[in-house]
C-alpha cells in the first residue's frame, strides 16, 4: 500500500490560516490503513485544528468526511454535494488522492494533509516499511523476492557495495543492506548461483524517468 | 567584474556581441574540435561548447572547453542538470574554473528518451535555476550548496538560456525574470524564426525592466534547406518558424536554398541589432561551422572588437 505521514499540524494552520472554515477529507483507502488519513484521524485533526485556531481567536468551522477512495470518480460524489459551501479542502489522502481532488474540484484549493513516503509494508503494528518504487521492469524473480530498486541505498543491481558492514547499509546502522538480505534469501532458496550472473544496465524508461506514465487497457474502456 | 571573461568585458562595455557554438565529437577525436574552432576563430566572442546536447554521448563540456581554452579560444561551458547530482556539478565546476573556464551556461538538458541512450536514468538533482544560484553562491558567497566554505572559489560568468517560443508564452518573461532573480548575467535565447513574437517578448520583457539587468543575446540559426525549416516547425520542441520563412526557403528551389537560409539569417540579425535590449547574437551554426565567417561578415559584425 501508499505510506504517508501526518504534516506537522503548524505547517497545516500556516496552510489553511485564511479561511473560517474548510472541508477535511479523509480516504479510506491505504491512509486508513496506515493510520494517518482515515476516518479516526479526519476526528483528531479536526479537533486539534478547531483547539489551536480558539486559542488564537479565530475559531474554524471543520466540516468532516471521509470518501470510500480520492483516487477514483466514482466515490468523490459525497465531497462534491458539500464543497460549494466551503473555500478550501484539507486532503488526507496520499498525494494521488489530492491531485485526483483537484482535478476534479477546479475551483477549490486543494490542500495537502500528509506527506506521501513510499509503497510498502506494515512490518509490524506501527511501522511501515518500504518495499517497491514502481519501476515499472521487475526483477524480483532474479533477486530473491526482495528488491534491489528499493532496498539498496544506492539502487545497485550487482551489490553488495563495500559499504556492507555486519547486514546493515553504510548509510545508518539501523537500515538493513538490501544485497544482504538478497543474498540471505537466495542461500536460504539454494539459489547462490543467481549471484553469479551480472544483472545488465537497467532499462529506465519504464519508472519515472521516462515521464509520467499511463496504463490503459483497451478491453476495459467504456 | 564577476569573472572578466572576454565575453563579460565586451558585454560591459557596451559592444553588440556574436557567440558561437561548438559541438564537441562523438568520441575523442581532437581533430573534430580543431576543425571546427578554425573556423569560429576571429568570427565569434566566444564559443558554446554543448553538453551532450540531445542526449547524445559525446566528448564531455569541460574537456571541450579546456582544449579551446588551450588553442587560446575562449569557451562558454554548458552544463545541464540531466546528468550530475549537486556534488558532481559543484566539482565540475571547480575543475573547469581550474583549467581556465570562465563562462558558464546553466541548462536543464533535453530529456534522455531522445537521444542514444533512451533507457538511462536521469538525475535533475537541481533544476537549472538551481543551478544557477549555486553557481553564483558559489562565485559571491564563496560557498557550496551545503554551506562548506571554498577554497579558491569559481569566478564564472553566469549564463542561462530563454525560450521565448515555449507555452505558456506570457509566462516566459516571468521565467526569464526568475532567473535574473536567481543572479544569471546573460541569457541565450532558443532560435529565432518569428521576429514579431520574439518582438513581443522583448517588449515584456522591457516593460518589467529585464533588459537592464541581463545581457540578452538573441539565438540565430541559419536554414540549409526547407526540409530543415519545416524539421524545426514540426518536431524541434518549443520551436516556432512562420510559414513566410518556409515559404522563402521553399521558393529558392533546392539550389539557391543555402544561399536563402544565409540571405534569411543576415536580415534576421540586422533587426535583432536594432531592437532594444538585445546586446548580441547567439550563432548556431548547426553542423555547419563553414558558413559562421560569411554570416557574420555580410552582417557587417566583424572585424570583431579585442578588448
Amino acid at each position: 500500500m501508499i505510506i504517508a505521514d501526518g504534516k506537522p499540524i503548524k505547517e497545516i494552520l500556516g496552510m489553511i490560516e485564511r479561511y473560517d472554515k474548510v472541508i477535511l477529507a479523509g480516504c479510506k483507502g491505504c491512509v486508513t490503513v496506515c493510520s494517518t488519513g482515515g476516518e479516526k484521524e479526519v476526528g483528531i485533526l479536526s479537533s486539534a485544528l478547531r483547539l489551536a485556531r480558539q486559542a488564537k481567536g479565530k475559531p474554524l468551522e471543520v466540516k468532516e468526511i471521509t470518501l470510500e477512495r480520492q483516487c477514483d470518480t466514482e466515490y468523490l460524489e459525497p465531497l462534491r454535494e458539500i464543497v460549494d459551501g466551503y473555500p478550501a479542502v484539507l486532503s488526507l489522502a496520499c498525494g494521488a488522492g489530492i491531485q485526483f481532488l483537484a482535478e476534479k474540484f477546479r475551483k477549490h484549493p486543494i490542500l495537502p494533509g500528509v506527506n506521501t513516503q513510499f509503497i510498502g509494508v506494515t512490518e509490524e503494528q506501527g511501522v511501515w516499511t518500504e518495499r517497491c518504487q514502481a519501476c515499472g521492469n521487475c526483477v524480483l524473480d532474479q533477486t530473491g523476492g526482495i528488491c534491489p530498486v528499493a532496498r539498496c541505498s544506492k539502487s545497485l543491481f550487482n551489490g553488495p557495495c563495500g559499504g556492507s558492514k555486519k547486514g546493515k547499509c553504510e548509510i545508518d546502522p539501523n537500515v538493513d543492506c538490501g544485497w544482504q538480505l538478497i543474498y540471505d534469501r537466495l542461500k536460504e532458496l539454494g539459489q547462490l548461483d543467481e549471484l553469479e550472473k551480472v544483472l545488465p544496465v537497467k532499462d529506465w524508461s519504464t519508472s519515472r524517468d521516462g515521464g509520467p506514465r499511463k496504463r490503459i487497457r483497451e478491453d476495459l474502456k467504456i | 567584474m564577476k569573472a572578466g571573461s572576454n565575453l563579460e568585458k565586451l558585454l560591459a562595455g557596451g559592444q553588440f556581441v556574436v557567440t558561437g557554438e561548438l559541438g564537441p565529437p562523438k568520441g575523442a577525436d581532437v581533430a573534430v574540435i580543431e576543425r571546427k574552432a578554425k573556423l569560429l576563430r576571429g568570427n565569434v566572442d566566444a564559443i558554446n561548447v554543448t553538453d551532450n546536447q540531445t542526449a547524445i554521448v559525446r566528448m564531455s563540456s569541460i574537456a571541450t572547453a579546456a582544449i579551446l581554452r588551450q588553442m587560446g579560444l575562449e569557451p562558454t561551458m554548458q552544463m545541464v542538470v540531466r546528468d550530475r547530482n549537486r556534488i558532481a556539478i559543484q566539482s565540475d565546476i571547480f575543475g573547469a574554473y581550474a583549467l581556465g573556464i570562465r563562462n558558464i551556461l546553466c541548462l536543464s538538458g533535453d530529456h534522455q528518451k531522445f537521444g542514444n541512450h533512451p533507457t538511462a536514468k536521469n538525475v535533475f538533482d537541481l533544476d537549472s535555476m538551481q543551478l544557477i544560484q549555486a553557481v553564483k553562491r558559489m562565485r559571491d558567497e564563496h560557498k557550496v550548496l551545503g554551506g562548506d566554505e571554498i577554497e579558491g572559489p569559481p569566478q564564472m560568468f553566469i549564463g542561462a538560456a530563454a525560450n521565448p517560443f515555449a507555452d505558456p508564452f506570457e509566462y516566459r518573461v516571468i521565467r526569464l525574470a526568475k532567473k535574473v532573480a536567481a543572479g544569471v548575467d546573460f541569457v541565450q535565447t532558443q532560435c529565432i524564426y518569428d521576429m514579431d513574437k520574439f518582438g513581443q517578448f522583448m517588449q515584456m520583457a522591457r516593460d518589467r525592466g529585464l533588459d537592464k539587468k541581463v545581457h540578452i543575446l538573441a539565438g540565430v540559426t541559419p536554414l540549409k534547406s526547407v526540409g530543415m525549416a519545416r524539421y524545426m516547425k514540426e518536431k524541434v520542441a518549443g520551436m516556432e518558424v512562420p510559414d513566410e520563412v518556409i515559404n522563402r526557403m521553399k521558393g529558392a528551389g533546392k539550389e539557391k536554398a543555402k544561399e536563402e537560409g544565409l540571405k534569411i539569417c543576415v536580415e534576421q540579425i540586422e533587426q535583432l541589432r536594432k531592437m532594444e535590449g538585445v546586446h548580441g547574437i547567439h550563432l548556431m551554426a548547426i553542423e555547419w561551422e563553414e558558413v559562421v565567417h560569411e554570416i557574420v561578415e555580410r552582417a557587417g559584425l566583424l572585424p570583431r572588437p579585442q578588448v
